[in-house]
């Protein structure tokens, strides 16, 4: 596989929600270009017909009983919140003329 | 008397020292709780160990539980002993940082189900350690408060992730921390300080609390002194929690019954890839293969096995670790807890910064590979075909189990590091996981306990279980803890 571009890592890092300053695209995309050498490793495997794992313990999904308990309280899901106001998060405009 | 006398109560004993002279009540619980308090604060600068004491709480809890005795209602082994959580574990009202900026401020409305289990049986919290930020290291030197030290010697790691909660347990500050390892974040640590780590089988313990890094590796488990005490640790956290469902039905057996002293006749495995791979200090092995030796010498029979794949296994670990963290960390957006970058100009805006400003350059990385191996195009060539190879890696171990009871290989290729010495390359820091992370991969449990010492430094002999035997590790650790004395040797005190 090529090896991957300064371009690649700053689309990834946009998908990641991550800005990089420009010395740190650079230093990353010479991390991650030794990373993805090393781990090109598995291409020596023949894993055909492999099933994968996703799951180190194979156990079905468990069900419980359907009864109601006790959530955590609106106050308390809310005092961590950087800004909250009515009992809600509150985050910045989105749409472009509102508030 | 010189200062340091002054300054430096004595180190503590171990969990069953301790829990001796409550039951006999030649100490209290507040004396001890004072006792820990009074040694971490006095061994800080040494081993910067420490995110948070949390000394007035502490107290109270302890003068609740020498009441409860007084009472005669003493809870169990664990009850008025003082203990500390690796600050990637939540308790009620307190602050978890996961020794990242991220995390500035939150306080968790909850206790992790561990938490919840060691408080009810009375146990007191007296801190919170250090760690690599988000668990994403092997030093230490991850952790946005700064790396901790080795109490063996200040120049050099403590290893990590969870190297605070090591070093206080080798430092005789509590008899008993709780870590998490992801890829041997409790037995590295564990090796290069000394002390007993265990890693259960995945959902042996419950998750709950424990901020998640990736999903599928994770384990909480106990670093202690000695295996018996490790049992105690183990049977009071283990068992099925109806808040993680990962979290396995099966009972809890009794651990402490299966230390017998009696290894005659069991099948200690040796992996062939694990005494050959390249860069292992002759050191170590000399005590790894003594430790086999004794083993031996005790009445086990040591057989040769082969884990083919194990050259596979860091590759195979760093894609899908980071692949999940990525997928866990997207959680950090400064929107719910947390750090807000200030004065956003929009949505997106407030994401990009928050993540930006809030991450180490380590956890960046990890997301940036998670990402990468998981976007459109990448995500057959790399994550499938590293699930294909935990398959490979988890047959290996199935294979190696039908010929013998249990692996004995090194936990580490080498004794502790110095800080610094490996913080500029990522990739060769990965490298020190290599005898650890195979073992998250396949979801068996592992057992690290001191060998020796190799030029002063301790050396970690690990022991590799099949899935829910934890109590055969215990068995054959706390055999060899009857026949050597390697488990009693201190670090120098510091001056």
């Amino acid at each position: 596989m090529p090896r991957i571009t300064r371009d690649e890592v700053e689309r990834i890092a946009a998908l990641a929600r991550l800005s990089l300053a420009p010395d740190e695209a650079e230093r990353m995309t010479a991390q991650l270009g030794a990373l993805l050498d090393y781990v090109a490793l598995l291409g020596e495997l023949d894993t055909r017909d492999i099933e994968p794992t996703s799951h180190p313990v194979p156990i079905a999904t468990p069900l419980r009983e359907d009864r109601a308990g006790t959530p955590l309280a609106p106050e308390l899901a809310l005092a961590n919140a950087p800004e909250s106001e009515g009992g809600a998060f509150r985050v910045p405009p989105i749409i472009e003329g509102g508030e | 008397m010189t200062p340091a006398d002054r300054s430096t109560p004595e180190p503590l004993g171990s969990l069953a020292e301790l829990g001796a002279a409550l039951a006999a009540r030649r100490i209290g619980s507040r004396e001890l709780v004072d006792a820990a308090l009074a040694r971490a604060s006095a061994l800080e600068p040494v081993l910067h160990a420490f995110v948070g004491l949390r000394a007035e709480r502490a107290r109270a809890e302890a003068a609740e539980s020498d009441a409860r005795r007084a009472r005669g209602e003493a809870r169990g082994p664990l009850d008025g002993i003082p203990i500390v959580l690796k600050d990637n574990l939540v308790q009620a009202g307190e602050p978890t940082t996961c020794c990242s900026r991220i995390l500035e401020g939150f306080v968790s409305p909850y206790d992790a189900s561990v938490t919840r289990r060691l408080r009810d049986a009375g146990a007191v919290v007296i801190g919170r350690t250090n760690l690599d930020e988000f668990a994403m290291g092997s030093s230490t030197e991850n952790s946005a408060r700064g790396p901790s030290r080795n109490p063996w010697d200040p120049g050099r790691t403590p290893g990590g992730s969870s190297g605070g909660s090591a070093a206080v347990v080798a430092a005789g500050v509590v008899p008993l921390a709780l870590g998490s390892d992801t890829g041997g974040s409790i037995r590295q640590p564990a090796a290069c300080c000394g002390v007993v780590g265990l890693k259960p089988t995945y959902g042996r313990v419950s998750r709950y609390g424990l901020v998640a890094f990736a999903s599928s590796l994770d384990q909480i488990g106990p670093f202690t002194r000695t295996a018996a005490d490790c049992a105690v640790a183990l049977a009071a956290i283990a068992g099925h929690d109806p808040h993680d469902s990962t979290s396995l039905p099966e009972p809890v057996p009794r651990y402490a019954e299966a230390l017998t002293g009696d290894v005659s006749g069991l099948r200690l495995g040796l992996p062939r890839e694990y005494f050959v791979a390249e860069g292992v200090e002759p050191g170590v092995l000399a005590c790894v293969r003594e430790a086999a030796a004794e083993l031996e010498r005790a009445g086990a029979k040591l057989v040769e096995v082969s884990l083919p794949h194990t050259k596979y296994a860091i590759a195979t670990y760093y894609l899908i670790a980071t692949a999940e963290a990525s997928s866990n960390l997207a959680r950090y957006d400064g929107v719910r807890y947390g750090r807000r970058a200030a004065h956003p100009k929009d949505l997106h805006d407030l994401y990009h910064r928050t993540r930006s400003e809030g991450f180490g350059a380590e956890v960046k990385r990890r997301i940036l590979l998670g990402t990468y191996v998981l976007s459109a195009g990448y995500y057959d060539a790399y994550y499938r075909k590293a699930q294909q190879v935990r398959t490979l890696l988890r047959r290996d171990f199935e294979r190696a189990f039908e010929g013998c009871d249990a692996l004995l290989t090194p936990t580490a290729p080498e004794t502790a590091f110095r800080l610094g010495e490996k913080a500029s390359d990522p990739l060769r820091m990965y490298l020190s996981d290599v005898y650890t992370v195979s073992t998250n991969l396949a979801g068996i449990p592992g057992l690290s306990l001191p060998c020796g010492l190799a030029d002063g430094l301790p050396v970690g002999l690990q022991l590799l279980g099949r899935p829910l035997d934890e109590a055969t590790l215990l068995r054959i650790a706390d055999a060899f803890q009857r026949r050597t004395d390697h488990h009693l040797r201190r670090p120098p005190e510091p001056r």
